[in-house]
């Protein structure tokens, strides 16, 4: 059975570990967390652990591994008197999970289309700001140079594209990433990593996907079949 | 008489917040307000060096925050103009000696004489721009036109946004005509096209700025130079006067007017 599930919750990452013992639970979540170290790294991540009891010490040892790792314990949610009291002691944010905890269930839709997870910002990345999140991410604005988006699922901006965007990062090669002015720093789908060709005349709208084991852009056409 | 408290930051270094709180405070004060410039940069001061007035240090912003001197003590008046002054920095702290509830705690007590409160804030983005930030109304970053100075502008501009001091105002600093119509510069367009904040003001490169600054006269008290004359501008604005942005640029030995209609970045 799972014992890590990772969710992107709102605007939030959010690690769930649903196995009751700390002792086993800990070295699991060091592993997921390993396994996916890329899209991890530089991320801020909430981290729910339904009834079991942390005190200081596993605290402050975890956020010591989890620094050494470049990830940041942003907040710890749990239903233990004793790991809220810890979390307190030591001022990270900490809440009962109330709603958190249902993550078997699917969002309602009143469709029988199946739907993805996404994650929509109506605002410009400004260099230095960054999203991670194992969905898709949508942006209505720029990304700015400095500024970096690394997503599970494929990244859409209705903007300039300037900064880092790491599509597909859990792994995803199909994943894809959409601009209206593509002009990122860096770009990366998958594990593959693109830089921009230099500075071209026109702005259109384009794609970005795998193809062949190459990362190619491709003019947006209305008649293009996906 | 409840003052204004404007920050003057940049991210970058060098760019020219030093010479935009001197001219500043020096044009405001011009007008007929109350100014007093306050230099946050602990350890690396330099405010007091381009308004002339470091050979008048007795005390400094730091003995005030510890309680050695009463804050009228460590204010140094500019006998050159009727309501400027000037509390220094430390030079031989750093800018751990202070913190941002100090600098409101400070600012507070100056609110009620004041018309303004101008800030020079040190470059970077931890304690001394911290502090600086701390008790500002409003800010303002200086920028130039080079994509290393945009980008870190942006970085502040983010870091004041998630602070609630946001969005702030641009000042763009030792802008040339010639380059720009070159191809070579970055224009105010291409530098609103990312920044994406109301522009105060556009100060072109201009020599005498160097001048003024070894000689200790800010350059906004000789208004035939372009620069003094931008300032000047920048402070009405502040004043809450329209004043259409021009690039003034040298010519002939006249002082050629281009002016440009630009587009105000609104936020977004």
């Amino acid at each position: 059975m799972m014992m890590i599930t990772i969710k992107g919750i709102g605007e939030s990452l959010q690690v769930f570990v649903l196995e009751q013992d700390w002792n086993t639970a800990y070295p699991s979540l060091l592993e997921a967390l390993s396994e996916q170290s890329e899209f991890f790294q530089g991320a801020r991540i909430a981290l729910n652990v339904d009834s079991i009891d942390l005190d200081l010490e596993d605290i402050q040892v975890l956020i010591e591994e989890l620094s050494g790792r470049d990830i940041h314990l942003r907040a710890i949610y749990s239903t233990s008197e004793i790991t809220f009291g810890s979390a307190a002691q030591l001022g990270i944010a900490h809440s009962l999970p109330s709603e958190q905890l249902n993550n078997g269930d699917e969002p309602c839709f009143d469709t029988e289309l199946r739907g993805e997870e996404a994650i929509f910002l109506q605002r410009t990345l400004r260099s230095g700001q960054s999203i991670h999140y194992p969905g898709h991410v949508i942006i209505l604005g720029d990304v700015n140079p400095g500024s970096e988006i690394i997503a599970g699922g494929n990244v859409i901006i209705w903007g300039r594209l300037r900064g880092t965007v790491h599509a597909g990062a859990t792994g995803n090669a199909d994943a894809i990433v959409c601009a209206l002015d593509l002009s990122p720093t860096q770009l990366r789908i998958g594990s593959y990593i693109a830089v921009s060709p230099g500075r071209r005349k026109k702005i259109k709208p384009e794609v970005v996907r795998l193809h062949n084991g190459q990362l190619v852009a491709e003019e947006w056409q209305e008649s293009r079949r996906n | 008489m409840a003052a204004e408290i404007l920050t003057i930051t940049s991210g970058k270094g060098g760019v020219g917040k030093t010479t935009a709180t001197a001219n500043l405070g020096v044009a405001l004060a011009s007008k007929g307000k109350k100014v007093v410039c306050i230099d946050a940069d602990i350890g690396l001061r330099n405010l007091d060096v381009v308004m002339g007035l470091e050979n008048r240090i007795v005390y400094d912003l730091v003995d005030v925050v510890e309680g050695r001197c009463r804050l009228r003590q460590a204010m140094i008046k500019d006998k050159r103009l009727q309501d400027l002054y000037l509390i220094p920095a430390a030079q031989t702290r750093d800018k751990t000696a202070v913190s941002p509830q100090d600098m409101v705690t400070l600012t507070n007590e100056l609110r009620d004489e004041f018309d303004w409160i101008l800030i020079d804030s040190p470059a970077g983005i931890e304690r001394g721009f911290r502090n600086a930030l701390a008790p500002a109304d409003m800010v303002v970053i200086v920028t130039n036109p080079e994509v290393s100075a945009v980008r870190d502008a942006d970085r502040i501009i983010g870091i004041i946004e998630a602070e609630e001091k946001g969005p702030g105002k641009l000042l763009l600093n030792r802008m040339k005509p010639e380059m720009i119509e070159r191809g070579d510069m970055l224009s105010t367009d291409d530098i609103l096209d990312v920044l994406a904040i109301d522009l105060i003001g556009i100060i072109p490169e201009d020599e005498s700025v160097i001048v003024a600054s070894n000689r200790g006269i800010p350059v906004a008290l000789e208004t035939k130079t372009l620069a003094g004359k931008a300032y000047n501008n920048i402070a009405l604005r502040l004043l809450g006067n329209e004043v259409p942005f021009e690039i003034l640029q040298y010519k002939d030995g006249f002082m050629h007017k281009l002016s440009r209609l630009v587009r105000l970045g609104g936020t977004r």
